[in-house]
């Protein structure tokens, strides 16, 4: 639909990935004194947020986003969350990225759901990039390259429509459609229902630009008011007090966005009993795409600005486990569903000659740039989501 | 006055899109047809009384070059005198369909080429609505294509494409009822808000521009030279349509309307809007809307809006 949503669907996910792992790694903390070789350090924290904004805020990768192009399956959306989550020295496995990306996709769908009014999406990402800024605040270079961001985000969007962020909105949801994983956070907060559904208010501020619903009133044909008259609207709504800021600076106002996640809220995603959701999704996931080859183009080409580094050989990789302990994890993992699998993307095309020679000379751009350490790696990893074709 | 009946369960989620719920009631055999946008596929689905569900069909996007699967904007029954179709608009063009779905009878392309060089904007058709033998699509453009339909087969043609909206257009409504005294047959209506009533013929005549104030006006209607608008930012207005003046202002809801229907028998407008409310309002030419319901429906839910018959509403 709108040309102009992947930056901020891929921002804004990429901020909840960071409040997340930010939590994560800040519980399983250990004193640096104190840590064993395997065990997170306040250091190490530090190390995985900053390697992820790093990659995340590449300029070249933000330049190849910001064009204008069509949404990615959500296949080919999970596989550059998966790159961007093994940028760092941190490693997760399977059922943690699972419930990582479940855990960041349910908290934008609320988000984008609740948006007052559409264009307050921009306020939603603004308050993800400021948090950001927040993670990496004694890092300027990497400040420096968050801020280059925001002012290409208000170059392209600031002189966007109403209309427009409407499509965009529409958009995203419709990249959310049938999503109802239930989330024990916003289960809590009775945000959530247990069906998974998404509890939407009726009480509060209206959006901005918007007028409390109650007043109908009447004008005469010289455009003379002459009559007014209230009537019960049903809810308990509130002027908005003020607009948020669209600037690189200022209060956004609105809290969608922000870090909902403290060092003690759990956040345990809930699977069990959402086989019918499942069948749905796992019917989209397995059919054959006919434009995968089209889009593993541009996905290429978008992650060719993606610089990935991997530890050498002298440094181990650090596990992070995104549940309580490590049985559960285990457990997660035995029980999920095949279909789920989202290791390797399954192709099925025909053979053809000038395509394969099309993306060998796009991996071979890969290995051109300047930086020795993502080369062999980086190609190698490509090669193995295009074993199919 | 108004009954709720009996919930009919759909095989999938609606999108959330405007204008996303098209009824066809079929009075000769007591059927009611359902026709709900998913994402890439639009449900048909047939009622008979009390609510039974009868059948359920899928139609899907015709496949044209581009990344992903097309999406559905909308899909809408169009009653001619002589017969009823079946519009689709999607991402890639126009679909028509004999009126159960069955037979797809025309197909217009839309031409990529047409987009703005940069290719900033997304392509799709959006709004769709007939006026005696035309039936008429909006585009991302602001353009506005008339078909010519005829009496019977696939031999449809384009006549007319009218170019009176800078921004792309969200709405059409024709006159239910031919008023003697009135001209207006249409109303488009755009992202930019601004809405055109039309006069419609062999050419169409643009009658009146009515404004928009910088909000989407996302559904349109009109009754007996009444134009009715739902706006982005939850307002519903009546409009003189001959003359474009403002009779009526309704702070109406919170959030975007994202329906408007009419039971133009009982002059009952229903409104829709992404605040979970339906509400309905009763319209006469010499005095102007009072409220006779209105309803929250389960919170978490949001209803597109669609009237069916006088007495009973769809909720």
């Amino acid at each position: 639909m709108s040309v102009r949503t992947l930056p901020l669907l891929f921002l804004n996910l990429g901020g909840e990935m960071l409040y997340i792992l930010d939590q994560r790694l800040r519980a399983q903390n250990i004193p640096g004194d104190k840590a064993r070789r395997d065990e997170w350090t306040e250091v190490d924290r530090k190390r995985v947020l900053h390697d992820i904004v790093l990659t995340m805020f590449n300029k070249s990768f933000i330049e190849e986003l910001l064009k204008p192009q069509e949404l990615y399956s959500k296949k080919a959306l999970r596989t550059i969350y998966d790159r961007l989550a093994h940028a760092s020295i941190m490693r997760l496995n399977q059922a943690s990225m699972d419930k990582l990306y479940d855990l960041m996709t349910m908290a934008l769908k609320y988000q984008v759901l609740l948006c007052p009014r559409p264009k307050d999406v921009l306020l939603v990402t603004y308050n993800h990039l400021d948090a950001i800024k927040g993670l990496i605040h004694d890092n300027p270079p990497l400040l420096h390259l968050v801020d280059e961001t925001f002012r290409q985000l208000i170059e392209v969007y600031g002189c966007l429509s109403a209309g427009e962020f409407q499509l965009i909105r529409q958009t995203l949801l419709t990249f959310f459609q049938d999503l109802h994983i239930r989330v024990s956070i916003f289960l809590k907060d009775k945000v959530q229902n247990s069906n998974g559904r998404f509890v939407l208010p009726v009480t509060g501020p209206v959006p901005w630009g918007t007028e409390v619903p109650g007043l109908i009133r009447m004008f005469n044909s010289k455009g003379e008011e002459v009559r007014r008259v209230k009537f019960p609207h049903g809810g308990n709504y509130v002027i908005a007090p003020k607009e948020g800021s669209f600037e690189v600076y200022g209060d956004r106002v609105l809290k969608l966005g922000t870090n909902m996640y403290s060092v003690n809220r759990p956040m345990e995603t809930h699977t069990s009993g959402t086989s019918k959701n499942l069948a749905s999704q796992t019917q989209q996931s397995i059919a054959p795409n006919p434009l995968a080859k089209e889009e593993l183009n541009f996905l290429a080409r978008l992650m060719g600005g993606m610089e990935i580094t991997k530890p050498s050989g002298s440094e181990p990789g650090f596990r992070l486990n995104l549940f309580t302990t490590d049985e559960e994890e285990e457990q997660a993992a035995l029980t999920r569903p095949e279909e789920l699998s989202h290791e390797v993307v399954n192709i099925q095309a025909t053979q053809d000659q000038q395509r394969n020679q099309e993306l060998a000379r796009i991996m071979g751009e890969f290995e051109v740039k300047d930086q020795p350490r993502w080369s062999a790696s980086k190609g190698d990893d490509l090669l193995a989501m295009m074993d199919e074709l | 006055m108004f009954r709720r009946e009996r919930s009919i369960p759909l095989r999938g989620s609606a999108a959330a899109l405007g204008n996303n719920l098209c009824v066809l009631h079929l009075p000769v055999c007591n059927l009611t047809h359902f026709g709900v946008v998913h994402g890439p596929s639009a449900q048909l689905l047939s009622v008979a009384p009390e609510g039974v569900p009868l059948a359920q069909r899928q139609l899907h996007a015709k496949e044209g070059p581009g990344l992903s699967s097309p999406l559905i904007t909308q899909v809408h029954w169009c009653a001619l005198p002589f017969r009823v179709l079946l519009v689709l608009t999607s991402h890639r063009g126009i679909q028509m369909y004999e009126s159960d779905g069955s037979v797809m009878v025309y197909w217009h392309a839309l031409d990529s080429r047409d987009a703005s060089p940069d290719s900033t904007q997304a392509v799709f058709a959006r709004g769709i609505a007939s006026c005696g033998h035309f039936i008429c699509v909006g585009m991302w453009s602001g353009r506005v294509l008339v078909f010519d339909i005829p009496l019977k087969g696939p031999n449809i043609v384009l006549s007319e494409e009218l170019a009176a909206h800078p921004a792309s257009v969200t709405d059409i409504a024709s006159e239910p009822a031919q008023e003697p005294d009135c001209m207006a047959d249409v109303v488009t209506a755009d992202d930019s808000g601004l809405l055109c009533v039309w006069w419609s013929g062999p050419e169409f005549k643009l009658l009146t521009r009515i404004p928009g104030f910088g909000v989407p006006c996302n559904s349109v209607q009109l009754w007996k030279g009444i134009v009715a608008a739902g706006y982005g930012n939850g307002q519903v207005r009546l409009y003189e349509a001959s003359t474009g003046a403002l009779h009526v202002q309704i702070n109406a809801h919170a959030r975007a309307v994202c329906a408007l229907d009419l039971a133009p028998g009982v002059g009952k407008l229903l409104s829709a809007a992404e605040d979970t409310f339906v509400h309905i309002w009763k319209l006469s030419k010499s005095r102007w809307s009072t409220v006779m319901g209105s309803v929250c429906l389960t919170p978490s839910c949001v209803v597109p809006g669609s009237v069916t018959r006088p007495a009973a509403p769809l909720l």
